[in-house]
């Protein structure tokens, strides 16, 4: 009997030592960082001319033909121009790359954390730690991770921001009036380069001055990403509504605050699963005794 | 703990039509693999960045762990409930399982795209610190089907010690073997407990784990009840397949058949369904989905047709009558698998829609190398219960072994 408790004991002790969930504050997936950047995508100066298509291209050192533009980000393409026409005569373009959610899905969904929402709050993809598993594309609400399905070794690829072209990773800081590729292209300022809340601060502003530029719910001007899906270090603004431009209708919460919080619920301190080993083990003691007794 | 089983070998030489045919497809398969392997996914599948996962995390990985349940639904009825009387299921359900899981883990190997990376997942990414990513379902899945691989064949170990024991003429062999059946003896108990432990982890998981793809998958499905959802249906398909296996090895092996044991085990079947469809239909209720069942469009029929696959087998088992029939007990299971199954695919594939106009239909070779992954399974179950005791009960004409 006290052998067998022992064995129990020392079972629950090192499953328990070995496999603590940490668990993370939870304003870290609320609130965007203290240092956030981002970009503001305006579509109402955009004129479709592609020219930040073809800069990121260079900039991220990726194949293409800029007579011949990309239709859909792609495992070559981390940023796109599309155009919505509308049956009514309005039309709007719109920019397409990673949205840095503030509560990242592909994040959330990564086993060892090929993606990480990284300093100044900008999601990356680290190839040492990805297996290609894809589940970063099911998690990702916008469908931004692509995968490079015409090799044996394959990448995912996705905006990184120009994470590096703008971060010096020496001095942890952000290089002086280094800009992303898309950004130092445009010829309109449709999309440019910032901290996050002046971003905000410039969009809000924008409105105040043109309210009837931009579409919003009820005409009330919106700015997507401000709260869609806990919230997005890139954002927009446009004069068409933005599920016209493909944008999902989400939440004002991450997707990813659900699932997690039912797996940390489960799993929490991995109380759980050590307990329920415990008492498997105990039960079936018990009936392993109780059949010896009856041999015996 | 029954280590010394009443199991023994069917024995006999292998069948050789059936050799012939399994080499000539495995080997066609090996090209295919190859050929995905040197060129790409793309080549070989249906996939595209909208459906990052079809038929192979669909079928062979989700449906093809919980059809490899049987070991796990077993070992709760004979060694937690102490139905003793269901042993001589036990190590033919475990051996399924063990080949299930293990082609489970093949699959994957061939469905992720950086796969000679994949040892860094049970090292967290060493040799850097705080790698493991405990927010991710998908890690506690690989954790846990990794390490449950390695129970199930442990588990089964006693079958092959047992054969080297009683006719293996070296001698070191003979002693290892007697050595490692003393093992069992003592740390089996322990070793079912974790048999036990690990698929309640994981198969519950592979239900959360849809529950990131948020918006894109249907409010049908969509459910925070999805991680038990999950585990009872597995449990379900788990003794659904044990008596569709023993029916079938009766058939292919000339054995008496356990019918007693399958019409109790096919009386738990009733309890599984019945908690089943009930926390479903719950679940929609409580969450104010009722009217979605009707309005989905053609998902509404999807749903159906799955509730329907879930309730035909509860109507034919809930009666002792119905159930001791065996073309029922047959049919009920059959069809049991194919609701786990519907309800597997339709979370991952037919509710999944990430986005207006796009769609999945898996291709030829994409089929082809899941059925190279069955073929090969059948192939060794085959021959593992040819050479090994597995498969209890005397032949139905009474000769002996």
């Amino acid at each position: 009997m006290s052998m067998d408790r022992r064995t129990l004991l020392k079972g629950l002790a090192i499953a328990g030592a070995g496999a603590v969930t940490p668990l993370e504050a939870s304003e870290k997936y609320t609130a965007p960082p203290d240092d956030a950047v981002g970009l503001l995508y305006d579509a109402t100066r955009c004129i479709g001319c592609q020219a930040c298509v073809t800069a990121c291209k260079n900039a991220n050192d990726l194949p293409g033909n800029r007579y011949d533009p990309p239709r859909d980000l792609d495992g070559y393409t981390k940023n796109i121009i599309r155009l919505y026409e509308g049956e009514d005569g309005t039309y709007s373009y719109v920019k397409s790359q990673c949205m840095h959610c503030i509560d990242p899905g592909c994040a959330n969904a990564c086993m060892i954390g090929a993606y990480k929402k990284r300093e100044f709050g900008i999601v990356t993809w680290d190839p040492s730690r990805c297996i290609g598993c894809r589940y970063c594309q099911v998690a990702c609400p916008y469908n931004i991770p692509k995968f490079q399905w015409d090799t044996g070794v394959p990448k995912m690829v996705k905006c990184e921001l120009c994470n590096h072209i703008i971060y010096d990773p020496e001095t942890g800081t952000l290089r002086e009036g280094a800009l992303p590729g898309c950004c130092q292209a445009c010829p309109k300022e449709a999309v440019i380069f910032g901290k996050y809340t002046d971003l905000v601060a410039d969009a809000k502003q924008r409105i105040a001055e043109h309210p009837e530029r931009y579409w919003g719910p009820d005409g009330e001007p919106k700015i997507f990403g401000l709260t869609d899906g806990g919230g997005t270090q890139v954002l927009y603004l446009a004069d068409v509504s933005f599920d016209k431009l493909g944008f999902p209708d989400l939440e004002n919460e991450g997707t990813a605050k659900q699932a997690r919080e039912i797996q940390h619920g489960i799993y929490r301190g991995f109380i759980a699963p050590v307990a329920l080993y415990g008492v498997l083990g105990l039960v079936m003691w018990r009936n392993k005794r109780a059949a010896g007794k009856e041999e015996g | 703990m029954a280590s010394h089983s009443h199991a023994q070998p069917i024995g006999g030489p292998l069948n050789k039509k059936f050799v012939t045919v399994m080499t000539v497809i495995l080997g066609i398969w090996a090209v295919v693999v190859l050929y995905r392997f040197i060129f790409g996914i793309g080549v070989v599948s249906g996939l595209t960045d909208y459906y990052p996962w079809g038929v192979w995390i669909a079928f062979d990985v989700v449906t093809g762990t919980a059809l490899a349940c049987g070991g796990y639904a077993v070992a709760i009825l004979a060694y937690i409930l102490n139905k003793g009387k269901y042993h001589p299921l036990v190590r033919p359900a475990i051996l399924t399982s063990a080949l299930g899981y293990s082609m489970a883990a093949l699959a994957i190997i061939l469905d992720v795209g950086r796969w000679w990376g994949i040892w860094k997942i049970p090292l967290g990414g060493w040799p850097s610190v705080g790698g493991y990513n405990w927010n991710s379902a998908l890690l506690e899945v690989a954790l846990c089907v990794m390490a449950y691989v390695g129970v199930l064949w442990i588990e089964l170990g006693p079958a092959f010690l047992e054969k080297w024991e009683a006719t293996s003429k070296n001698s070191a062999l003979v002693g290892f073997a007697r050595l490692g059946l003393k093992f069992y003896d003592k740390a089996m108990l322990w070793i079912v407990a974790l048999g036990v432990l690990l698929p309640t982890m994981h198969q519950s998981s592979l239900g959360t784990l849809m529950l990131l793809a948020g918006k894109k998958l249907n409010l049908l499905w969509y459910t925070p009840w999805i991680p038990l959802l999950y585990l009872i249906s597995c449990i379900g398909m788990g003794y659904a397949v044990v008596v569709w296996e023993s029916a079938l090895s009766h058939r292919a092996f000339k054995r008496e058949r356990e019918n007693d044991m399958l019409v109790s085990l096919s009386g738990a079947m009733v309890v599984v369904i019945a908690l089943y469809l009930l926390l479903r239909f719950a679940d929609l209720v409580i969450s104010g989905k009722t009217v979605l069942m009707f309005t989905s469009g053609w998902l509404s029929l999807v749903f159906w047709v799955e509730i329907a696959l879930f309730a035909v087998p509860l109507f034919l088992l809930a009666s002792k009558t119905r159930r001791s029939h065996f073309p029922n007990m047959i049919l009920a299971s059959i069809l049991l698998m194919l609701a786990g199954a519907m309800y597997r695919f339709d979370t991952y594939i037919t509710a999944y829609n990430p986005g207006p106009g796009k769609t999945y239909f898996p291709s030829l070779l994409e089929i082809y190398i899941t059925v190279g992954v069955i073929a090969l399974e059948i192939t060794l179950y085959y021959v593992i219960v040819k050479r090994y005791p597995i498969i209890g009960g005397v032949p139905a004409d009474g000769s002996a072994q």
